[in-house]
């Protein structure tokens, strides 16, 4: 398989907290990922690495497209085209749309002076096309603050879309969300799939990662404590394991990681 | 009349209507204010008609209210980066002590008017490095560099003044404190400028832009790759530069330099942001608001005197006025956002 990202020996320590340990973690071309695993399991640790927002201890590789990067950053993270689609933190509330489409990629003259008015028209055939807004009540201009969760939703995953990212990261895009906008949701995540893109799909109900992901990660007490593709294991005997990792940080009973993945460890 | 030019004339009726509540809902701050500001004057024209039908008033107010106005303009940036600056009064001394220094050695008023200028550009530069680099709360790191500033300053003075009518007839008093026509405090002119700059940069470019997403969620701002640090300490360097220019301009319209100068001014230009709408939390607020609240800071001063209050009462009188048109304001915005 052709991998974008792969992730050698990952580990993050803040201060005397060790919030991933030796994680080995990849992603396919065009493959969605689901991970999975409680909270503080360091499954945000992980994303934030990815993004460049945190930096790995030292020993740890990230390789885009097979090749090493070394000093990995948000602005190289955003180069290769990694994106990700927070639900809550993404989004400026008191800010019009426009700006929250194009915060930290304003479209500028070399002076750095704004082109308000491309922006605000890209803004609306984006809403229109993509995001399918058809609504009155919401134009370029409307505050983020007064939109439903699906439209901010759909607000974030717009924004990644038109940027052409080759990675998006979902964290907990399902979260507080009604059923029709879950829906939505995972459809887009299909649409990730269909554009030949590949996609991190992070949440903590196994139920809203299966049906989508082509592989589901599970992460514990910052390790990985197993891997399954989807085509080796049903719903049924996931879940099973699951219960059996957060009962006794184990992925079956006579102590073994899952398919394809290392033993872990000490534990 | 049929039925027709009815059904003619409705759809362009409720077009107008959603979009005069679109303007509404998009300038409620602004719009806000403005009432606020009739409702000011207003109550002044009935509490003193003959005073606020003279010009002598109005040109009164454009020469006192520039001092805090040119302050509370860039203020609004640092407010609307959820930050704040508690040091620009102490700033402005610096800044003119900068002045005074290479004045009294050079004589050369234009070197002294940079020396002023790049003081405050570096004690506002440094109010960001220790917020944003040391990561002290704005509100304690201000606070200290306030009494620090305002300590360096009586050092080096030794706590005495320095007449500055030796700048009188140079470009330097007349462009920032003569009379334009021999009307129009020069004072105006520069916040009146200083208003449209400003304007442009927190609307029009690319850093006025991160002062929002910045002020309003800083956390996403990062993620989407705003540069947090420098757009902060871009903004307490500016406040910098402004208030040691503000400082200036104060200086040169009574023609002395004290050591205490900038005392007095914290709560006025404070005041003039937060009436102006500019959210205590940071991510909204408009120059336009700071701009319209400055002049209605500074009428409500002039006005209590001229109004014939004095004494004991003006504080009670100040007081009541700006929680009156601070509630007044917030609650007109609100109302107009939500229409």
């Amino acid at each position: 398989m052709d991998y974008f990202l792969q992730m050698r020996n990952i580990s993050k320590t803040f201060g005397e907290v060790k919030a991933l340990r030796n994680v080995n973690f990849e992603v396919g071309t065009n493959e969605i990922v689901g991970l999975l695993g409680d909270n503080g399991a360091g499954k945000s640790t992980l994303i934030k690495i990815i993004m460049g927002y945190h930096r790995p201890d030292p020993g740890g590789e990230i390789i885009l497209k097979g090749k090493k990067v070394e000093d990995w950053s948000v602005e190289k993270a955003r180069s290769y085209g990694i994106e990700a689609v927070y639900q809550e933190r993404a989004l400026a509330d008191l800010q019009p749309l426009w700006r929250n489409i194009f915060m930290g990629r304003e479209i500028t003259n070399r002076f750095g002076v704004l082109d308000v008015k491309k922006m605000r028209e890209e803004t609306d055939r984006l809403m229109r096309t993509t995001m399918g807004f058809t609504s009155a009540a919401i134009s370029a201009d409307s505050l983020v603050r007064n939109m439903s969760g699906g439209e901010r939703q759909g607000v974030a995953i717009t924004r990644a879309l038109y940027f052409q990212a080759e990675m998006i990261i979902l964290d907990e895009p399902t979260m507080g969300l009604s059923l029709s906008e879950t829906k939505k949701c995972l459809e887009f995540v299909e649409d990730i799939k269909k554009a030949g893109k590949c996609c991190i799909f992070i949440d903590h109900n196994i139920y809203h990662v299966y049906p989508v992901a082509d592989r589901i990660v599970v992460i514990d007490r910052g390790m990985v404590a197993g891997q399954f593709y989807k085509n080796q294991v049903s719903l049924e005997e996931l879940t099973a394991r699951l219960y059996l990792v957060a009962q006794t940080g184990r992925l079956n009973s006579n102590g073994e990681a899952g398919a394809g993945e290392e033993p872990r460890g000490e534990l | 009349m049929n039925s027709n030019s009815v059904k003619a004339e409705l759809p362009s009726r409720t077009t107008l209507w959603s979009a005069v509540t679109r303007l509404l809902r998009r300038y409620g701050l602004q719009i806000g204010i403005v009432f606020v500001g009739i409702f000011v004057w207003l109550l002044f024209l009935i509490g003193s008609p003959r005073t606020f039908l003279s010009f002598p008033i109005y040109s009164s107010f454009m020469s006192t209210t520039p001092f805090f106005a040119l302050m509370a303009l860039p203020l609004t940036l640092v407010i609307i980066a959820a930050e704040i600056d508690l040091s620009f009064p102490s700033i402005m001394a610096f800044g003119m002590t900068a002045f005074a220094l290479v004045l009294t050695r050079t004589g050369n008023v234009a070197l002294a008017f940079v020396a002023c200028l790049l003081a405050g550009l570096f004690a506002g530069w440094l109010n960001g490095i220790i917020v944003v680099r040391v990561g002290i709360p704005s509100l304690v790191a201000t606070l200290g560099t306030q009494f620090f500033w305002r300590g360096v300053v009586l050092v080096v003075t030794a706590g005495n003044g320095i007449g500055l009518t030796s700048t009188i007839g140079t470009v330097f008093h007349e462009g920032v404190a003569g009379r334009i026509g021999g009307l129009v405090p020069a004072q105006m002119i520069w916040t009146v400028a200083a208003a449209v700059v400003l304007w442009f940069v927190l609307n029009r470019h690319r850093f006025g832009a991160h002062v929002y997403l910045v002020g309003d969620n800083v956390e996403s701002a990062r993620l989407m790759g705003v540069n947090v640090e420098r757009t902060k300490i871009t903004v307490f360097a500016l406040m910098g530069l402004f208030a040691a220019f503000a400082g200036f301009v104060v200086s040169e319209e009574v023609l002395y330099f004290w050591p205490t100068l900038g005392e007095g001014y914290l709560l006025n230009t404070l005041a003039s942001v937060f009436l102006g709408g500019t959210s205590v939390f940071g991510g909204t607020g408009t120059i336009f608001g700071t701009f319209v609240a400055s002049f209605i800071i500074g009428a409500i001063n002039a006005g209590i005197v001229a109004a014939g209050l004095t004494g004991f009462w003006t504080n009670v009188i100040y007081g009541l006025i700006v929680v009156v048109s601070v509630s007044l304001q917030a609650v007109l915005s609100r109302k107009l956002a939500h229409s």
